[in-house]
């Protein structure tokens, strides 16, 4: 484990802690959703952070299938997996906010919905990542797979926002108060340097493993 | 004049075990040089790699000068994997074959050079493995290639297919070609080449090939 | 550019001569999609409306099911033998081999796809309003969408272990684009185009054609080389 490491995940943590205890505790009443809007301080940076996960797996696809380097296939790695793991939690959160909010666990929510479905194509390239044996063919492979999959986020967001539009009329906040912008703009940072201090774990993890495989 | 094969420090790694390492030799124009040795040595990889079927993990290989996977109009690789389709006849396959890779050889000429003249119009599936050798070589004689691999052309044939293979190494060599043979009937083979190459445990252990440097 | 061209349509022709040797199995392709409308009709519990409206849905959810087996099919074929390495040696350029597979996949698709539209017609009540010229462009531009990435994955997964397994895992979600513009098309086909969507979905698709054609093309070479 690397000092730099352990110090961004702790300031991350931290940062995380005092966000959210202003989030939860400090920041104004949302007047129409009141205090379950408070999710959103955890929510929004883990959507931001989630998409900054698998965009990074796509410069690292981009990167592997260009220079054959394996710091590209550490990082597809890692940030896949750090990707799923901060998606899977947006959909949970996204599932807690939509009950009380709208009355059912799911809505098809067009950013919920694509979240959704970014996190299973990934699933599938971790799936595909396990079944190769061959790390070289392992990164091509799951480079390829990440460069479509990624490619695909537009469309879904756009199929599933103009179905939605078409058949049912679901409104999501858009506009953020001032007073709250502070603990969420401290939050997208707190999240981004526990996802850093993770890919950075994983890819230390990846690197180890590629190390051994590729062993003499 | 560049020679025909020259392999750099090749290797190939599959899943974390090297098949192939530090392979290093030339084969001049025209030569005929047998490859042998025990089974799971890496003949096969080998000859893959000189193919351009398989990219080396390390190392280089260029036919004629040139990266070799450039000059793969000018190969003709045999294995064991035939590269037939089932569901299509044999002279259907050769037909595929030659429309895609715009071969000059007369499909009926070729079927009948190895004797399947007979049995063109039946599906693959149906044949023999000894048909299903007889066929690629009937694909190896459309193609007609200046650098010729053969894996194991004796396997699975009958007394007639393999004086059959005799033939064509003749031929190949006549003609000029540049023949790589795998084989484990060397002293039927022998005879025809010009040099052979040992490979043992991923390497090749010894080289008589003739203007090879030591 | 000229020869490359060629190479497609050499191709595409193998493709197709193949298809047609092996024709029993794109009937078994086509009975299969056809079996799970059926069992389709029974989720929707028998209430006319609602079989109606779904019509749309049933189809192309059968025809994606559909789909897994027939590009598992096309990839069996040419990793049995490694006809693939053949291909490849003779040598046929990569992307040439991509349009190739991607055509014969897009014909059985497209062909299943036509057989299912009556059947939904019969057993969903479900007649084409806006004509069935629409309704066959959906199902061209609908089965050419899911053609492109299936012929990827369908490639990559043919040569990894656990392929049946991998290629649903992999497809599936890249799809659903296509599937949701797809589906929302036809029912417009179905139903009566009164919003005037359908020739928005319409073009999803095409621009969901162009992206993955496009790739497919570009990035096959990586999928299949050794």
């Amino acid at each position: 484990m690397r000092r730099w490491e352990i110090w961004v995940g702790l300031l991350g943590l931290g940062m995380l802690v005092f966000g959210s205890y202003y989030g939860l505790m400090v920041a104004p009443r949302e007047v129409y959703m009141g205090d379950v809007q408070r999710i959103m301080y955890v929510h929004v940076p883990t959507a931001w952070n989630t998409l900054l996960c698998f965009t990074a797996s796509f410069v690292g696809a981009v990167g592997w299938l260009l220079t054959r380097s394996w710091k590209w296939d550490y990082l597809i790695e890692s940030t896949i997996i750090t990707g799923l793991v901060t998606g899977s939690l947006l959909a949970v959160q996204g599932a807690i906010w939509a009950k009380p909010t709208w009355g059912v666990w799911w809505t098809w929510d067009p950013r919920l919905t694509s979240v959704a479905v970014m996190v299973l194509s990934f699933l599938g390239i971790l799936a595909l990542r396990s079944f190769v044996d061959d790390p070289v063919k392992r990164a091509t492979w799951s480079a390829t797979a990440t460069v479509l999959a990624w490619v695909n986020i537009p469309f879904v967001y756009l199929c599933v926002r103009w179905m939605a539009s078409l058949h049912q009329t679901q409104s999501t906040p858009k506009t953020v108060d001032p007073a709250m912008v502070f603990p969420l703009r401290l939050n997208a940072f707190a999240v981004l340097f526990v996802v850093i201090f993770f890919v950075a774990t994983g890819w230390r993890i990846a690197r180890e493993q590629r190390k051994r495989e590729l062993a003499e | 004049m560049p020679p025909a094969i020259a392999a750099t420090e090749v290797g190939r790694r599959f899943a974390g075990r090297w098949a192939l390492r530090g392979a290093s030799f030339e084969v001049g124009e025209g030569h005929t040089v047998l490859v042998y040795g025990p089974n799971g040595a890496g003949k096969t990889t080998l000859l893959r790699v000189l193919a351009s079927a398989l990219e080396p993990t390390s190392g280089s290989v260029s036919l004629y000068g040139q990266p070799a996977i450039s000059q793969r109009a000018r190969i003709g690789l045999l294995s064991h994997a035939d590269g037939h389709y089932d569901d299509l006849s044999g002279a259907d396959n050769l037909r595929v074959a030659s429309r895609l890779g715009r071969l000059a050889g007369d499909v009926e000429a070729a079927l009948e050079r190895v004797g399947l003249a007979q049995r063109a119009q039946d599906l693959v599936r149906t044949y023999s493995a000894g048909m299903r050798k007889r066929l690629a070589f009937a694909r190896l004689l459309l193609k007609a290639p200046d650098l010729v691999l053969l894996d194991e052309p004796y396997a699975a044939l009958d007394t007639e297919g393999q004086g059959l293979v005799d033939e064509l190494l003749a031929e190949l060599r006549a003609r000029g070609a540049t023949v790589m043979v795998s084989t484990h009937q060397v002293a039927r083979v022998a005879p025809r080449c010009d040099g052979a190459l040992v490979v043992e445990n991923g390497r090749v252990s010894r080289s008589t090939v003739p203007g090879d440097g030591p | 550019m000229k020869e490359a061209l060629q190479q497609c349509a050499a191709m595409i022709g193998k493709e197709l001569s193949h298809l047609w040797r092996a024709r029993a199995r794109v009937a078994g392709t086509a009975a299969f999609a056809l079996a799970t409308l059926l069992l389709f009709s029974f989720a929707g519990g028998m209430n006319a409306d609602l079989l109606r409206h779904n019509a749309a849905g049933y189809l192309w959810i059968g025809l994606l099911l559909a789909s897994t087996l027939s590009l598992g099919e096309s990839f069996r074929v040419e990793t049995e033998h490694n006809a693939l390495e053949m291909l490849l040696l003779l040598p046929v350029r990569p992307a040439a081999i991509f349009v190739g597979k991607a055509v014969g996949n897009l014909v059985v698709l497209l062909l299943v796809g036509l057989l299912m539209i009556p059947l939904c017609v019969v057993l969903f009540d479900a007649a084409p309003r806006e004509g069935v010229g629409k309704l066959a462009l959906t199902v061209l531009l609908g089965t050419a969408s899911i053609s492109a990435p299936g012929t990827m994955h369908a490639a990559l997964a043919s040569r990894a272990r656990g392929r049946d397994l991998l290629l649903p895992l992999l497809l599936f979600p890249l799809v659903v684009p296509c599937v949701i513009a797809a589906v929302q098309a036809s029912r417009a086909c179905f139903t009566g185009d009164a919003m005037g969507e359908l020739s928005s979905w319409l073009a999803v698709l095409v621009g969901f054609c162009v992206v993955h054609w496009s790739l497919g093309a570009l990035l096959f070479e990586r999928v299949v080389e050794d």
